[in-house]
């Protein structure tokens, strides 16, 4: 059975159809999601995560529906995400943002509104998931005055924290230079070996390409493709999705 | 001035250390603006007044209950907060500050535009609390124990919870905050707070009236957290102290103090805009230079 499968989803925002009868499955694996501007990526990720409840379909995690789960409680569940428009907790520093992330079991408990979160173990806890991310120097910085590459390794970090079985990465190498781009790539793969299944989202096609064993490749709200690499690479109506876009 | 005209404003002071400190909850940690603080404020005076005066029920059930019933009163008033976005949050408090004002002046129960008058003193372990010292150190530990809950909820999960919510609801949903929940609590926790300060504040004038409670009240109370800084514990502590004080020490100038308030609120607003001793402001880093917002940011380099 696969971790998560999306079943016939489709999404109207008023009268706008941004996703068209989407059915896909993700395993333990990089899957990458590729699609010219508008294609309904971000919007397939606001379903799986709760932001949006679909119009119609299923999405099933671990064998049970949770379409109609909100954002707070898919998380529990172990599905994070990050955004593609970054949400840091601005006025928050870098190592309480990921603090923030660890909280994640307390906040539904009664032993939320009592217990001290900056205890040692949540320090050790928060300062190895700042070591993974490559952050340890930006520990105490306010979070909002950062570039954007740390950012959105900010956003990785915290959402790492809440220990995902799965997760969702929403072009998580946009605005980054070719440096930080390398890093992310070897920083996905190590999450991978770790036992964590990954949903990228990318427009960087060589990027995708590099790193993703299996690729599905939306336009229009409709699944145009899907499949390794290299069927994507000289798939017909993916060439002229792109190039039409260009 | 009179020691007893001082310890007044002292108490006053005290009192207001309270509310500010209640609302900061709101403001500050939740990022929940609300122009209704004086309604969680009158709800308490008037609880303790009436349990005190209808009931000849002693101090301290008038107390318990106008904490208890405020707090609740705030978890059900806390509810539109949960529809709206911020701009008509602001309209939705506003409204529920007039709501109860009408409540306390057309329901004869509260004593309707006569108040309620002839509140008894507190009477703790037989000694009774009118006015003077003894009524100072009364509301003063009140101010202390509501300053000691804040600092303490800024260190749990829920101080941490609310930290998210005020900066993005989507990435609080995202680490598993439901912003509804954490909003809830945030308005019953301001409430209760804001309800004991009303019940020391009936206790103390004696007597309670519609109109100590109105807008103008909810207004006083926001520029005190914003006026001291937002979201800190200091703020609101040194915003209740120096605008509770400016009209008292601008007497002498009798008819246009008042000017002078708005004025130096404007100012503040246009050069300080932090609060006084907010994060950042001047102030605060002459005074406390190694603050984190400045010291330790690491240089960036930007291209
Ligand atoms: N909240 C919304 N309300 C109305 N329309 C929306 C909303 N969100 C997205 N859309 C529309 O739905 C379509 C799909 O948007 P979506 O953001 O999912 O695309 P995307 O594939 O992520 O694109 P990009 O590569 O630009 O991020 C677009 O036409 C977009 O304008
Ligand atoms: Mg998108």
């Amino acid at each position: 059975m696969p971790i998560l499968e999306v079943e016939r989803v489709s999404h109207w925002f008023g009268g706008l159809q941004a996703l068209k009868d989407v059915s896909l499955y993700a395993d333990r694996e990089i899957l990458g999601l590729i699609g010219p501007n508008g294609a309904g990526k971000t919007t397939l990720f606001n379903i799986i995560s709760g932001f949006l409840t679909p119009t119609h379909g299923k999405v099933i995690y671990l064998g049970k529906p949770v379409q109609h789960l909100p954002p707070h409680q898919i998380v529990r569940l172990g599905i994070a995400r990050t955004f593609q428009i970054v949400k840091p907790f601005a006025n928050l520093t870098v190592e309480e943002n990921v603090l923030a992330g660890i909280g994640m079991p307390y906040y539904a408990q009664f032993r939320g509104l009592v217990a001290p979160y900056r205890t040692t173990a949540n320090v050790h806890t928060a300062s190895h998931l700042l070591e993974l991310t490559d952050l340890q120097n930006y520990r105490n910085a306010p979070a909002n005055r950062l570039p954007i590459g740390i950012q959105r390794r900010v956003e990785i970090a915290r959402a790492l924290a809440i220990k995902p079985k799965l997760l969702l990465l929403d072009e998580p190498a946009a605005g980054l230079v070719a440096k930080e781009t390398l890093e992310l790539a070897n920083l996905i793969k190590n999450l991978h070996q770790q036992g964590i299944n990954i949903i990228l989202i990318e427009h960087n096609m060589r990027f995708a390409m590099s790193l993703c064993q299996r690729i599905v490749v939306l336009a229009q709200g409709e699944i145009i493709a899907q499949g390794q690499p290299i069927e994507i690479q000289a798939n017909e109506k993916v060439i002229n999705a792109y190039l039409g876009q260009e | 001035m009179s020691t007893g005209y001082l310890l007044t404003i002292f108490t006053f002071i005290a009192i207001y250390i309270s509310l500010a400190l209640s609302l900061n909850i709101l403001v500050g940690f939740a990022g929940q603006i609300s122009l209704g603080q004086a309604a969680f404020f009158g709800i308490g005076a008037y609880t303790s007044a009436v349990l005190a005066i209808r009931y000849s029920l002693p101090f301290t059930i008038d107390f318990i209950s106008a904490i208890l019933i405020t707090g609740f009163v705030g978890l059900f008033l806390g509810l539109p907060s949960l529809r709206v976005r911020h701009d008509f949050l602001v309209l939705a408090t506003m409204g529920i500050n007039f709501v109860v004002i009408s409540v306390f002046k057309y329901v004869d129960f509260f004593g309707g535009a006569m108040g309620l008058v002839n509140i008894p003193a507190p009477v703790l372990f037989g000694i009774s609390f009118r006015g003077g010292v003894p009524y100072f150190i009364l509301s003063s530990i009140y101010a202390l124990l509501t300053l000691g809950l804040c600092w303490y909820i800024s260190k749990t999960w829920s101080g941490l919870a609310f930290q998210t919510i005020r900066s993005d609801e989507d990435a609080a949903a995202s680490v598993g905050v439901s912003s509804a929940r954490y909003k809830i609590y945030a308005f019953g926790i301001s409430a209760a707070i804001a309800g004991g300060a009303g019940s020391l504040y009936a206790h103390f004038i004696g007597s309670v009236f519609p109109d100590t409670f109105a807008f103008v009240e909810s207004i006083a109370i926001l520029s005190m957290v914003i006026f001291g800084g937002v979201g800190t514990l200091r703020g609101p502590i040194i915003g209740a102290i120096i605008l509770r004080l400016t009209p008292e020490l601008l007497r002498f100038i009798s008819d246009y103090r008042f000017t002078l308030y708005g004025a130096l609120l404007v100012l503040m607003m246009l050069f300080q805009p932090m609060g006084i001793l907010g994060n950042g402001s001047w102030l605060w880093q002459k005074l406390h230079p190694n603050n984190r917002d400045v010291a330790n940011t690491p240089q960036m380099e930007v291209k």
